[in-house]
Formats: C-alpha cells, sequence, structure tokens
C-alpha cells in the first residue's frame, strides 16, 4: 500500500507555558526600592572618574570601568528627553497576555541624574505630550508596595 | 599551534543562592581578580568572550547583562553560548588569530530559574519536550545503558561520590564539601532509577574567569604561564535514540585531536591530573573511558582500584569536581581553571605534587553529546 | 600569526514570513546545501561549525546540539554565537576567527531564525532588564522612534526623507529573488500612508519578521584560492557592544558604537576614504531612519547630511555608493541570520555573483550587524587578499 504524500497538512506544535524567575535585584537595586518605600525619592550611584549620577544605582561605570559607591538622593521628578505612544498588539511576556495599548513609554531624565530612567506616562494623546516636559513619579501606598518597578505605578506630567 | 597561555584566573565560591548578587556584580569580581591574578590592567585586556545562556538568565541576549561588568565598553566582544570550555576555546582562537589576549568570563545562577524547565528545553519541541525528559531524566538513561553495557555496579558510581565530595573539602569555592560513605550514596533518596540524589550535582550560583594570552603578552603576566598544549570539541548526534548512549564517540573524537596536538601518545602514563565535567557520578567512568584513560568498561574497575583519588595514579577531580559545585556553563571553565591551578602549584590543599600536565573538559548538550578537551602544560 | 581569511561560498533560504513545510533544522539545511553547492565543497570538506539564532524565538536551548542533523555537524565541532541582533555578523566573526586561529581550514558559518514561531515582540522584550525595564518596554520599536525623533529635531529631516531609504530598499529587492518582499515595489506615499505604528515610525519604515536561514563558507589562505576564483578576503572585523543599559544610550551623539566600530575597521582595512574606497554596502538597517543617520555615524557623510546624500542617489543601484542591493534588513529579517546575510551579500558582490543585484567592480564592501543595546559589528570584504 501507497502512502499518499499529496495531501499532508502541514501542522505545528504549540507551548504557551510561563518559565518562572526569580532575580535578585542587587545591593544598590534593593536600596533603591527601600528609599522609594520610605522616603518616595529615587537614587542613583555618582561615579568618581567621569562624575555622572547614574540610575537606576549600579555598581560599575562601564566606560570608566570603575566601582560606585558614592549612593546620591535624587528628587521624585524629572524630564521628557523623549516618548512614545505604543500602538501596536505584542503579548506581554509577564503576564503572558496581550499588553493593554496604547500606552506611553517615556524616557525620562531623573532631576539631578545624567542618564535615562525608563517607565510610563499616563498621558496617551500624542499632542499633549512634547519633549521637555516636567514629569513626577507617582507611587503606590507604601503598604501595597512589593519592592519592583511597578511600585512607581507612572509618571504623570506637571502641568 | 603558536604558544598562548592562561596568565589568569579567578573564581567566585559556589553557593546554592547567591540571593545578594546579580550577574554583574558576580562578573565584576571575577574580571578584577582575574586581571589582579595575572596583575594586568584593563588596557592589557585585547578583547573579551562571556559566556551566558538565555534560557538559564531567564533574559534574550543574556551578554547584555554583564558587558560592561566585564570590561567590555569599548572592546571587540562576542559571546559563546554553551560550556565555558567551549567559551575558553572561542576565546583562544582569537589570541591565535591576532589579538594579544582575551578575558573570558562565565556567569550562571541555578538559583533564578527551574532547572527541570530549562533543561527540558534542550530537548525536541516536536518529539521529546512534551515527554517531560530533563537533565536528570535524560541522564539516568545514559547511565542504565551504560551500567547495563558493562555491568557498571551503583557502588561503583557511589565511589565517585565519596570521593570528590571529600575532595571538595580541601577546595575553598566548592559548594558541597562531605564525608560521606558508600552507603549514605546507596540510601539516599531515588531520584530517576538508577540515579540517587548523592550521585547528582548540586544546583549552584558563581561565576568564573581566565585570561589567555600569546608568548608575547604573556611575559607581561605576574603568573608562570600555563600554556594551551592542546584543545579540540565535538559533538554527536542529537537525537539520543540515534546515539549509543554507552560510546562517547564524540569525545573520543575530541581527544583524540587534542593529544595529537599535545603530542600525548599514552593519556593514562602522560597525564598527571583530570579534572572533567561529572554532572552525574556515572559520568566520570564513562568519560574516562571515552578519553581513553582506560578502556571501554573499564571504568568501573579505574575506580574501584583508587587510582583516581587524591594519591592514585592519576587523580580525577581533586576540586571536588562537578558533583560538588554545579554552576552550569561556569562548570566548565572552572575545570581548565582547577587544571592551570594544579600546574602552577597553586591549588592549594588540594594539590597535587608535581602535577605537569593536566586535561580538562566541559560538555554541551543532552548526555554529553558534544565535548571540549585541553590539554594544559608547564612548558 | 593569524592566517588570512577569506569567505568562498555562501548560501541562503528564499526568506518568507511563515515556513510551515519545514521545522528549523530543515531550514538550516537548506541554507547549508546552498553555501556548499556555492563553493562545490561537501559536507566533509568542513572542519568546524559555527551557529547562531535568538534562543527565546523558537525555545530551543542549545542549539548548536539540537541542529546538528541540519547543519552537518554530527562528529564535528560545532558551537554557539549568540549576541542578540548582531548575532549574524558575530557568527561570522567567529568564523574568521576559527580559521585565523590556524585551527581549522574550512568553517562553515551558520545563522538562522524562524520568527513565525514565536510573538517576535514579546520575546525581544525579555532583552530588556527584567527588574528595571521589562515592565515599560515595548521591543525595539520605541527606542529607535526616539532616535529618529531626535534626529529629526537636530537636522531637520523629514517622514519622507525616511521614506526615500524605505522606497530604495524595495526597488533594491526587485533584483533579489531570496528576498521576502521580493517583487513587492512601494512608492513614498505608501509609507506615509501606512499605519502609524510609534511617531514617526510607520510601518513600511521597519523589517518584517521572517523565517530564514543564511550559511557562510570560510577558507585558510592557500585552501581558499583554490576552491573560489574570487575569494572575498576578510579585511577586518570590528565590534563594539558600547552599553548594557537602555538607560545610558545617548540617542543625540549619533550612534556611537557604529562610529567606533566602523573608525577601526576602516583602520585596520587601509581605508583613508570610506565613501572613495568601498564600493557597495551591505548595511543591518532595521527602520528608514538608520538609513539617514547611520551611514553619518559611519562617515559615508557628515552629520546631518544623510538625507541629500540619499536623495542624490548615491545610494541607489548605479550610484557612487550601492546601499543594500539585497534589499536589506527591510526585506527580509530572520533575526540569527540578519546580520550573516549582509556578510553573505557583501561577499557575494565581491565574488561576482550578485547576478541581477551584482554591483560592477567590486573591490571592497562593507557589512554590518546592529542589535543588542545599540550594538554595532563591522565586517570589511576585498578582492585583494590583505597585507
Ligand atoms: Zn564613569
Amino acid at each position: 500500500m501507497g502512502i499518499d504524500r499529496k495531501d499532508t497538512e502541514l501542522l505545528t506544535v504549540t507551548f504557551d507555558k510561563g518559565m518562572p524567575y526569580e532575580w535578585s535585584i542587587g545591593k544598590y537595586g534593593s536600596r533603591f526600592f527601600q528609599e522609594i518605600k520610605e522616603h518616595k525619592r529615587f537614587l542613583g550611584t555618582r561615579c568618581p572618574k567621569c562624575g555622572r549620577v547614574l540610575v537606576p544605582p549600579r555598581r560599575i561605570c562601564g566606560p570608566c570601568f570603575q566601582e560606585l559607591d558614592e549612593l546620591v538622593e535624587l528628587s521624585d521628578t524629572g524630564t521628557i528627553m523623549a516618548f512614545s505612544v505604543v500602538n501596536y498588539p505584542f503579548i506581554d511576556p509577564a503576564t503572558g497576555i496581550q499588553r493593554p495599548i496604547p500606552y506611553t513609554y517615556g524616557y525620562i531624565n531623573i532631576d539631578g541624574s545624567d542618564n535615562i530612567f525608563s517607565h510610563i506616562i499616563n498621558e496617551t494623546d500624542a499632542n499633549k505630550i512634547k519633549v521637555g516636559m516636567k514629569v513626577r513619579a507617582v507611587f503606590k501606598e507604601s503598604q501595597e508596595m512589593e519592592g519592583n518597578i511597578q511600585d512607581i505605578k507612572h509618571f504623570e506630567i506637571i502641568r | 599551534m603558536d604558544k598562548i597561555a592562561i596568565v589568569g584566573a579567578s573564581q567566585t565560591k559556589y553557593e546554592r543562592r547567591k540571593k545578594g548578587e546579580i550577574f554583574y556584580d558576580m562578573i565584576y569580581e571575577v574580571t578584577t581578580k582575574a586581571m589582579e591574578d595575572a596583575d594586568y590592567t584593563l588596557e592589557d585586556i585585547d578583547n573579551v568572550i562571556t559566556v551566558s545562556n538565555d534560557f538559564l538568565d531567564g533574559r534574550t541576549i543574556s551578554c547584555m547583562a554583564v558587558q560592561e561588568a566585564a570590561g567590555a565598553h569599548d572592546k571587540n566582544v562576542s559571546t559563546i553560548e554553551g560550556d565555558g570550555a567551549f567559551g575558553a576555546f572561542y576565546g583562544a582562537m582569537r589570541v591565535l588569530g591576532g589579538f594579544g589576549t582575551t578575558l573570558v568570563v562565565a556567569h550562571s545562577k541555578g538559583s533564578e530559574g527551574d532547572p527541570k524547565i530549562i533543561t527540558n528545553a534542550m530537548f525536541d519541541p516536536i518529539y521529546h519536550r512534551l515527554l517531560g525528559l530533563d537533565a536528570i531524566s535524560s541522564s539516568a538513561l545514559q547511565a542504565s545503558v551504560y551500567m547495563e553495557r558493562y555491568g557498571i555496579t551503583e557502588q561503583q558510581c557511589a565511589l565517585v561520590s565519596v570521593k570528590n565530595h571529600k575532595n571538595a573539602k580541601n577546595n575553598p569555592y566548592a559548594q558541597l564539601p562531605m564525608d560521606i560513605t558508600v552507603d549514605d550514596v546507596m540510601r539516599s533518596k531515588k531520584i530517576a532509577d538508577p540515579i540517587k540524589l548523592l550521585d547528582c550535582s548540586p544546583i549552584s550560583d558563581g561565576a568564573a574567569a581566565i585570561i589567555i594570552a600569546n608568548e608575547k603578552r604573556a611575559k607581561k603576566a605576574r603568573t608562570k604561564p600555563i600554556w594551551i598544549k592542546g584543545v579540540a570539541h565535538c559533538s554527536d548526534a542529537y537525537f539520543l535514540g540515534d546515539r549509543d548512549l554507552a560510546d562517547p564517540i564524540s569525545l573520543k573524537d575530541a581527544s583524540k585531536k587534542a593529544y595529537a596536538m599535545a603530542g600525548i601518545k599514552d593519556p593514562m602514563s602522560e597525564i598527571d591530573v583530570v579534572e572533567l565535567y561529572d554532572a552525574f557520578t556515572y559520568m566520570e567512568p564513562l568519560w574516562l573511558e571515552g578519553m581513553g584513560i582506560c578502556d571501554a568498561g573499564q571504568g568501573g574497575q579505574l575506580i574501584e582500584k583508587g587510582i583516581t583519588v587524591m594519591d592514585g595514579k592519576l587523580p580525577v577531580n581533586p576540586s571536588g569536581g562537578v558533583l560538588s559545585a554545579h554552576p552550569v556553563l561556569v562548570a566548565g571553565l572552572v575545570r581548565i581553571i582547577e587544571a592551570a591551578l594544579q600546574i602552577r602549584g597553586e591549588a592549594g590543599d588540594h594539590q597535587i605534587k608535581g602535577a605537569k600536565t593536566a586535561l580538562a573538559h566541559g560538555i554541551n548538550g543532552p548526555c554529553g553529546q558534544s565535548h571540549c578537551v585541553w590539554i594544559l602544560g608547564s612548558k | 600569526m593569524a592566517r588570512r581569511v577569506a569567505i568562498v561560498g555562501t548560501g541562503q533560504t528564499y526568506h518568507k514570513s511563515h515556513r510551515l513545510d519545514v521545522n528549523g533544522r530543515e531550514l538550516i539545511n537548506e541554507a547549508v546545501t546552498r553555501a556548499l553547492a556555492d563553493c562545490e565543497l561537501s559536507i566533509a570538506d568542513i572542519d568546524a561549525i559555527i551557529i547562531g539564532n535568538m534562543d527565546h524565538f523558537e525555545s530551543i536551548n542549545y542549539v548548536d546540539t539540537w541542529s546538528v542533523e541540519g547543519s552537518g555537524g554530527y562528529m564535528k565541532p560545532i558551537m554557539k554565537v549568540t549576541t542578540g541582533g548582531t548575532t549574524g555578523s558575530s557568527v561570522a566573526i567567529a568564523g574568521y576567527y576559527h580559521v585565523a586561529s590556524g585551527l581549522f581550514d574550512k568553517v562553515l558559518a551558520i545563522g538562522w531564525e524562524k520568527n513565525s514561531e514565536s510573538d517576535t515582540t514579546a520575546a525581544i522584550v525579555t532583552c530588556s532588564d527584567p527588574i528595571w525595564d521589562r515592565f515599560s518596554y515595548s521591543g525595539a520599536i520605541p527606542s529607535l522612534a526616539t532616535e529618529a525623533s531626535a534626529y529629526m529635531e537636530q537636522y531637520g529631516a523629514t517622514q519622507e526623507d525616511a521614506a526615500r531609504v524605505a522606497v530604495r530598499e524595495r526597488t533594491h529587492a526587485l533584483n533579489n529573488p531570496y528576498a521576502q518582499m521580493y517583487n513587492r515595489p512601494i512608492t513614498i506615499k505608501d509609507v506615509m500612508e501606512s499605519p502609524m505604528l510609534a511617531y514617526p515610525i510607520k510601518l513600511l519604515d521597519v523589517c518584517p519578521r521572517t523565517d530564514g536561514a543564511c550559511a557562510v563558507v570560510f577558507a585558510a589562505e592557500g585552501v581558499a584560492e583554490k576552491i573560489a576564483v574570487r575569494p572575498a578576503w576578510v579585511k577586518s572585523c570590528s565590534v563594539r557592544h558600547t552599553t548594557t543599559w537602555f538607560g545610558d544610550v545617548d540617542y543625540n551623539t549619533g550612534m556611537l558604537s557604529l562610529k567606533r566600530a566602523s573608525k577601526e575597521a576602516f583602520e585596520k582595512a587601509g581605508i583613508k576614504d570610506p565613501v572613495e574606497e568601498i564600493d557597495v554596502a551591505e548595511l543591518y538597517l532595521p527602520y528608514s531612519y538608520a538609513g539617514l543617520k547611520w551611514i553619518e555615524a559611519i562617515g559615508f557623510c557628515g552629520p546631518g547630511e544623510g538625507p541629500k546624500f540619499i536623495w542624490d542617489g548615491n545610494t541607489d543601484m548605479g550610484g557612487k555608493l550601492p546601499i543594500n542591493p539585497s534589499g536589506g534588513v527591510m526585506c527580509t529579517n530572520c533575526i540569527g541570520a540578519t546580520a550573516l546575510l549582509r556578510v553573505a551579500e557583501a561577499a557575494i558582490q565581491i565574488m561576482g555573483k550578485g547576478e541581477a543585484r551584482q554591483v560592477p567592480d567590486v573591490t571592497n564592501a562593507m557589512a554590518t550587524g546592529f542589535g543588542g543595546c545599540w550594538w554595532s559589528d563591522v565586517v570589511i570584504l576585498g578582492k585583494d587578499k590583505p597585507n
């Protein structure tokens, strides 16, 4: 008996199970979330060589290959350096379902720092946002905070 | 092959869970320590190879998390995804291919992901993954094929666990230094027949680094150069059913090439110490057969006769081996570091007296599908 | 002493958005088979293999060992190189060093991706830091949008300027039957009218996602000349993976990694005036605005001069410096293969095998890779054996 190969239906196998991880945040990152919980302010690290203040705080300045140990208190405000109203659908790997759109992805220069902090801005009308606008972080209530990036709910434009 | 050498090496202590440290912290630690070891500054590092795995780290482009901490900001850098022994080999090729020095770093945190899901992802999504095969169950299959074929006993395998955990007592970096008996191993919990808990390597967090240099640049280092005499890698077929799991042909091939490069004719008498990838106890005798240290099926007796203990004719894993600390990916690089320290005479309490030639070994893929064999020497 | 190395053969799949008719290993095998046929070698002639892709697009751990029956790696040395978008160029550079080391004479470098097998953006999102960035990050497009807006602000470049680049790529792809967007020309009006994804980036400003594979054979001096009539010699490879954190990238200063890598690559290759000495470039341009700004970072024109350089037709077929005769990344983007395709296409131009997309009299060709945290790889190939 021959095998009919003409009408093969092409099949696929589906995997949609998540992979669990428990990532360490590290010494400085942990302090960052504690500062948010206790004082609702940001924390950066200053490089003794190039003088840049980097947020989130980290242990090494890459270009200088220099260990950083000076923690710098920062406020909860900053400036929009760039933004993007995201309008295309995609699966959020954190939840496994489509992330609600539109939402606004913001590049924010926290006052007193020299780099960019990424978060979301609660304004999805592109006509109402401009580069250079001042923003303020809106935090969860302290007792609801879990020590992760969502302890900052979003940034709001200071009008 | 031009003369190239390992001139710097470092490792972290291996622990079940380094909760306070991110990958970046561990890499910074081993990078700076390796440079200190060689008495090099960042200017002495011509290029960088990082070793990482996206599944282990839970991150696409896992190398992105560590390149800065490895000093690679303004350097030529690349990444091997696989065991550190392979990463180090690429690092060596880059020295032979024109760079004066290569820094090779590897990190892993077994504590952060789920090793069963991560190693299940090695298996073919169409035919094998849904069966739930992972590193342990596939290795149990290999162990049973091997033991059945040659009459290797569970007690012989248990002796490997007793020896390596005992050796680990002399290695301050090891995670599981232990005084145990064959009975303890035999009575430990059955994980996947014939593998018991004490036949298994642990879940570990850690990092390691080496610096490889050409002959000219090696002179600048503080350390005694440990010369790379031979190195080769080779892969067997992928599907377990396409392989003879009791016959590690890819290891045989890699060993043969590495020996030929190093001019080794009789490995048993010419090699002074072996550091091999013993993720499970049965692997030690099986890999020794593959390396031609003994004939096929003779691995069990080799262990039983005490040839591989610290003061035996050919000590194997004086560091305690992978059984005593198993940071995945890092582990093969650690074997190279341990082999180099033996030849330097800097292995501390686990020093093999007068070691001049050492073999180090790493594996990739299920059941040691792919092997990388290194021969290091004092001259 | 490092040996001189040349590319002697290339192979690629006919790139498509979905290849349901093959699994990953079979896809890889198509490219390998074509590369071997191109240089009239058999798999037995190959001494070692390097393979690369991005794990989470297909969810395969240890692709080097999984792939051996497709790659030909059975009982051969094989290892895996993965660096994100730059994977393909990293694989090519690894091929170069395998041979340059003196340990292997003939080496096969493979890049592949079956992007249809997962949600591409979801997989890319996981490249962002899980603690800091993943919550807000939404893949490559917003950061590209950031760069594009900054560039427009700085130099007054327009959306039409970018559209001109998109049109060039599709026009060039008319000559490349392997391209996913083969025979799908577009106009500036089409680009301008396509849906806005993230201002100022529209659908036709960005690359597609592709199922495809590419394989390249590297050989040593002494061997290469016997295999290929005109081997494509590797004159230099440069890599800069400058940043680790997205927040540290400075969009206003131009593409730092590409600037540094290009400078070093030209110096090593003895190229003093790139716009005069490079005859053709296959650049990893994932979106149209890169076609304006990044050629400035390379040094083909001055800061802000990108749009004029493009409108003057310099980079079209028949122009002074044709860019992406293949149609480039915006016409084919099987991510792990994408940067290797740039190297392969550059080699094809040197070897004179470009058929309809051949640029005449190519002496020097340039290929780039882009990825990770704004990283760049540069490879310079030449007709003449390097000194
Ligand atoms: Zn600095």
